[in-house]
């Protein structure tokens, strides 16, 4: 069976740097996988490149098969690649609905009729559903600069949801938040939709081998080892290598 | 409570400028009339600069290449071809559109301060090509005695200065209110979107490029229908029409108005207009360099403009971030 995306022997360079070198990925429809590995394994670049924002030196990147690897971020997102930002990005002057509703309109269902407000009607009521989903429905006309972090991170979550993803990446999603908000989390990415599978990178390990039915170690920018949550807290050289994080 | 007495005073300000506008030609003598018809044509060239700069967060010193094409072209079809207004106003936002769409190429990858180069360079180059295409420009004599136009077909001739100036504001209310609603749409979510985070707009799958090709090529064609408006008004147009001074003005003018404010680039454009025809009495050969400070300290001392946004690439001092709302649980229960 075809797998949602695969990575084929991915490298890239920053000059003598290796950042990735030769890492493969493959992430089925639905899918849970989890990207770990200590600050500078190349997690953050590894989604980057599979986003489409950094172009790998080498190496080739499918979709459903299909090879998008010269693609760039816009088109990616276009064929269902969804991205949640380390450091939440939102566009400050625009209101939270405005944010949703924005990220919407690219792949808003128009309902049968040629109209010129009619994408961004749909991406509106995208927008309400996926504000009431994630519980900002009723701040939805604030300033989306005015938000503290957590409630930036949830905007954020209804923007990469917005754009209806095959594929959602997320890069340290509970970075910076507080515990409640971790649970929150936690228990909003549980009921995702099997429809949309999950890269999570992540270096909460409880939040990971709770969520993720695969994990992938990365290290040095190498694929240390790939297998379940059991697997890998079982793993000797990766309890070797992360016996304080992992195990 | 603050918010709603500040919207009222500002619409209350916008509607006496309205008036004073409308009443002008018959409460001042006809210099000043032509005087102020070129402020708005000059003042609707700065609207194209804040859709740029202040909307799309595109800086620009550049607007006075469409502005140029779009006169030359007015004056080149008054001349010779006719005399309607509409005929000229679209020949002459064509003109603009097509300049502007001609350097998509350049400024569509370009940010901040090299933007801002580039843009110089293009209103450098429109300038120096007028002043040497001497069959159609008339080089650096420029074109004088371009006919007065009738506003469409069927209609008097605009003889006065008075029936010039209404023609132009009209025409200038008229764009202004066809800018604003756009505004209002997509687009204008999408352009102020590109302007907060273009890197996030992309990872939501929106084409940048066509946003910023579409903008530099919308913003060319208001330039040019303001080229228009100024012959209108003098029925003369050279290249000192289109220096680098114009450019310096249209930015400082928006600037002062609050860059993504299209009223404010109108009232900007014509505080630093009657500023610089001020100046020109009080110190005379100073004016440029008074200007040069002004728009240093109105960078540095209004940041905000009226309600100045950051712009992509960080050309001016980024806005200070505003408090962040206090520990507000959201509906989950999730506290911030």
């Amino acid at each position: 069976m075809t797998p949602l995306l695969s990575a084929h022997g991915i490298t890239v360079r920053y000059g003598s740097l290796a950042a990735l070198d030769g890492v493969d990925l493959r992430i089925e429809a639905g899918q849970r996988h989890a990207l770990i590995g200590p600050n500078g394994a190349g997690k953050t670049t590894l989604l980057d490149v599979l986003a489409g924002s950094t172009r790998a030196g080498s190496g080739r990147v499918l979709l459903a098969g299909r090879d998008v690897t010269r693609l760039g971020p816009a088109a990616r997102s276009r064929r269902g690649v969804g991205r949640i930002h380390q450091r939440p990005a939102v566009w400050s002057t625009l209101t939270v609905r405005e944010n949703v509703l924005v990220a919407a309109l690219p792949r808003a269902v128009r309902p049968g009729r040629w109209h010129p407000s009619a994408r961004r009607r749909a991406a509106g009521r995208t927008a309400d559903a996926l504000l009431a989903r994630v519980g900002l429905g009723e701040i939805a006309a604030l300033p989306a600069g005015q938000l503290a972090h957590g409630q930036r991170r949830q905007v954020e979550i209804a923007m990469g949801l917005a754009g209806r993803p095959r594929l959602l990446l997320l890069d340290e999603p509970a970075a910076g938040l507080s515990a409640v908000e971790v649970g929150w989390l936690g228990e909003f990415l549980r009921t995702l939709p099997r429809a949309v599978a999950v890269l999570l990178v992540e270096h909460r390990l409880d939040l990971v081998y709770a969520l993720c039915d695969t994990v992938t170690v990365l290290r040095d920018g190498r694929t240390l080892a790939t297998g379940t949550p059991a697997q890998i807290r079982a793993s000797g050289p990766v309890r070797e290598a992360y016996a304080e994080g992992v195990a | 409570m603050r918010q709603g007495a500040v919207r009222a005073l500002r619409r209350g300000v916008a509607a006496a400028v309205v008036v004073a506008l409308v009443l002008a030609p018959w409460t001042v003598d006809d210099y000043t009339v032509a005087l102020l018809a070129r402020t708005l044509a000059l003042g609707l060239v700065a609207v194209s600069v804040a859709l740029l700069t202040g909307v799309a967060g595109l800086p620009t010193l550049g607007q006075t290449a469409p502005y140029a094409a779009g006169a030359y072209a007015s004056a080149v079809v008054g001349s010779h071809l006719s005399d309607v207004g509409l005929a000229h106003l679209g020949i002459a936002a064509a003109a603009g559109a097509a300049l502007a769409a001609v350097t998509v190429p350049l400024v569509v990858s370009a940010r901040g301060v090299v933007l801002l180069m580039i843009t110089l360079a293009v209103g450098e180059l429109a300038v120096t090509v007028v002043g040497r295409w001497r069959s159609v420009t008339g080089g650096t004599d420029g074109l004088a005695g371009v006919p007065a136009i009738r506003p469409l077909w069927g209609l008097p001739v605009l003889a006065t200065d008075r029936a010039r100036y209404l023609y132009t504001l009209v025409v200038v209310a008229v764009l202004v209110g066809v800018v604003l609603l756009v505004l209002r749409t997509r687009v204008g979510l999408l352009l102020r979107a590109g302007r907060d985070d273009e890197a996030r707009l992309r990872a939501s799958g929106h084409r940048v490029p066509v946003h910023v090709a579409g903008v530099h090529v919308a913003a060319g064609a208001v330039a040019g229908a303001a080229g228009s408006l100024l012959v209108v008004a003098q029925q003369f147009v050279s290249p000192a029409d289109f220096g680098f001074d114009t450019s310096a003005l249209l930015l400082l003018g928006v600037v002062i108005g609050g860059t993504a404010s299209v009223g404010g680039a109108l009232v900007g454009a014509a505080l630093v207009v009657a500023a610089r025809d001020w100046l020109f009495g009080v110190l005379p050969g100073q004016a440029p360099l008074v200007l040069g400070l002004a728009f240093v300290a109105a960078v540095y001392l209004l940041p905000d403009g009226g309600r100045r946004p950051p712009v992509r690439g960080r050309l001016l001092p980024a806005v200070p971030a505003r408090r962040p709302v206090p520990d507000r649980p959201t509906p989950t229960g999730v506290r911030a």
